[in-house]
């Protein structure tokens, strides 16, 4: 029950009900798909860098359970402003918090935020996927691959 | 006056099923993903274990005792089969990895005679095993792929069957009923219109045998498709039937020991059947295990068992019906006890995962049948398919726990 409430937690739920930044980012620079081919779920990442390679915005559509439309939404607030570098640190440490096999690194709230309410989905090994599927797409688009599967990852 | 039917006593049919008393996240075991795989009767289960323990040899190969006796029980495993159905000739029953090895094997023996422009008839319907297969060697040969409707309540077009028969037709294959939607398809009659196209015609039986005596005589199909552990049996066995004017004019699939006659460095001559088609040494234990599935469920009463899983299937249909925002997909009158359903604004792995922390085991994605799926605009179902061992109280405890959905997902 407690792992049920742990995974389903309210932020988790509230980006599901009301995600930000869906859609379709209009202008962009860089567009991936990630695709689970297991349930078939596509879920398209949308990013526009600036000259510097800053990044100045992020969306996302498609389709997704509420894992991973909770994990998009929050990428999209917590990957905002963020150069090349950053972004891929970020994400790194977003990944391995997802899949450490032992006791997974801290997340330290005040940077992290929302994205620490991910924390619940590590003992739901069936579910990791839908969580890190956005992060996975992002960093493909901004690596010039269109296309990403949970598979390959 | 019609006699209502004995009931079936399932407690004691339950009994007969070790995992059934388990429990999964500290609630009683409600195993609901029977389309994906059926648990094992102890009577299998003892009959692959005594022959590991007592009877392990190699078959086809020796002259001592074991090996005569491993040999002999394979080939009893393989009448036992032919019986349950109803096959003429046991030779007509290949022992394969599955229901996928059984339908490659005809895309590749049978495959070989089609030419460029020929048509293969499925459907829409199919499971990812009956289309692929058929689209590789479209590919290959130049072949046409031609997909039959479904209705809006799950069912095989009929019209839409008939109208893509013609003479160029030479192959169609179907399922008999859907692993996605539980549809009972008219498989007889489909064969009937094929055949009066001229075409031959596969039946994908994967579903078939868990819910339904098959006739394959009286159906009149060339090829019926199944997997062993869909049937009660274990997983790596399954049977390809084919009438046997046809595989003894089809060549051998894979090539190796036991199924040739004679090797010289020039040329192979190949044996008869079934062996021309069971290359190497087959999964014995796999397919005498198999045989005591058939068995055990003709030792269930038919007119029991079938009351039984209807009463499921009408009992969840009714239940899943009253939930508000669920709606339950295909519908058609002719079902086994397969209920697909999505429910609004929830995705159907979050149904998965919360009926799983109830112990309610069921199936969540697209179930191989993303053609169908996207047909009806949509990537996936939650899905609870029943066999003979559920209860009707698994059915309310199926309910409650979709009940937890609503408490985190309204
Ligand atoms: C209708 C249907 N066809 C084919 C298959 C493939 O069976 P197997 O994976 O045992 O080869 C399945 C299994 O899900 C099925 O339900």
């Amino acid at each position: 029950m407690d792992d049920l409430a742990d995974l389903y937690q309210e932020i988790i739920l509230a980006h599901n009900k009301r995600p930000h930044n869906e859609g379709i980012l209009d202008p962009r620079t860089h567009d991936a798909e990630g695709y689970n081919p297991l349930c078939g779920d596509r879920l398209v990442i949308h990013a526009r860098q600036d000259p510097a390679g800053k990044l100045e915005a992020v969306q996302f559509s498609g389709e997704g359970c509420a894992i991973s439309r909770a994990s998009a939404s929050m990428m999209t607030d917590a990957v905002k402003g963020l150069s090349g570098d950053e972004l891929r640190k970020k994400a790194q440490q977003i990944l391995e918090y997802l899949t450490a096999r032992e006791a997974p690194p801290a997340l330290d709230l005040a940077e992290y935020g929302d994205l620490a309410a991910l924390s619940g989905v590590r003992k739901f090994p069936a579910r990791i996927k839908c969580a890190t599927l956005a992060w996975h797409t992002l960093l493909a688009a901004l690596a010039g691959k269109e296309q990403v599967s949970t598979e390959e990852a | 006056m019609v006699e209502a039917p004995p009931i079936m006593d399932v407690d004691t049919v339950r009994a007969q099923f070790p995992i059934l008393s388990r429990s999964v996240n500290g609630k009683p075991l409600v195993y609901l993903d029977n389309a994906a795989t059926t648990q094992k009767p102890q009577a299998v289960i003892d009959t692959v274990s005594h022959f590991y323990a007592h009877e392990n040899a190699n078959i086809h190969r020796g002259v001592h005792y074991l090996s005569m006796n491993a040999t002999d029980a394979y080939d009893r495993a393989r009448a036992t089969i032919a019986r349950a159905l109803n096959a003429e000739f046991e030779q007509e029953i290949i022992f394969t990895r599955g229901t996928t090895e059984s339908i490659n094997l005809v895309a590749h023996s049978f495959g070989a005679r089609l030419q460029p422009g020929d048509e293969i008839l499925i459907t829409k319907l199919e499971h990812h095993a009956n289309i692929v297969p058929w689209q590789i060697l479209a590919e290959e040969r130049g072949l046409t792929l031609r997909w039959a409707d479904v209705t809006p309540s799950g069912e095989v077009d009929l019209d839409s069957f008939q109208s893509l028969l013609s003479e160029k037709t030479k192959l169609a294959a179907f399922n008999h009923v859907s692993n996605a939607l539980g549809t009972i398809n008219p498989v007889k009659e489909m064969t009937r219109l094929a055949k009066a196209a001229g075409a031959t015609v596969l039946v994908d039986g994967a579903q078939g045998p868990p819910h339904l005596l098959v006739d394959v005589r009286d159906i009149g199909c060339d090829f019926y498709a199944l997997s062993g552990h869909k049937v009660f049996g274990p997983d790596g066995i399954g049977v390809l039937y084919g009438r046997h004017e046809l595989l003894e004019t089809m060549p051998p699939y894979q090539g190796g020991g036991d199924m040739i006659e004679r090797v010289t460095m020039e040329k192979t001559t190949f044996r008869g059947l079934p062996e021309r088609f069971e290359a190497g040494t087959p999964n014995i234990s796999g397919a005498i295990g198999l045989g005591a599935a058939f068995d055990y469920l003709q030792s269930l009463g038919w007119e029991e068992f079938h009351a039984h899983e209807q009463a499921l299937l009408k009992r969840a249909t009714e239940r899943l019906s009253e939930i508000k925002g669920l709606t339950i997909h295909g519908t058609a009158p002719e079902k086994v006890a397969v209920v697909s359903f999505t429910m609004d604004g929830i995705h159907p792995h979050d149904i998965g995962t919360i009926l799983d922390t109830r112990g309610v085991a069921i199936r969540a994605g697209h179930h191989c049948t993303q053609p169908l799926m996207t047909h009806f605009g949509f990537t996936g179902t939650a899905r609870a398919s029943f066999a003979f061992y559920n209860t009707l109280a698994e059915v309310d405890q199926l309910v409650e726990a979709i009940q937890v959905v609503h408490q985190y997902f309204s």
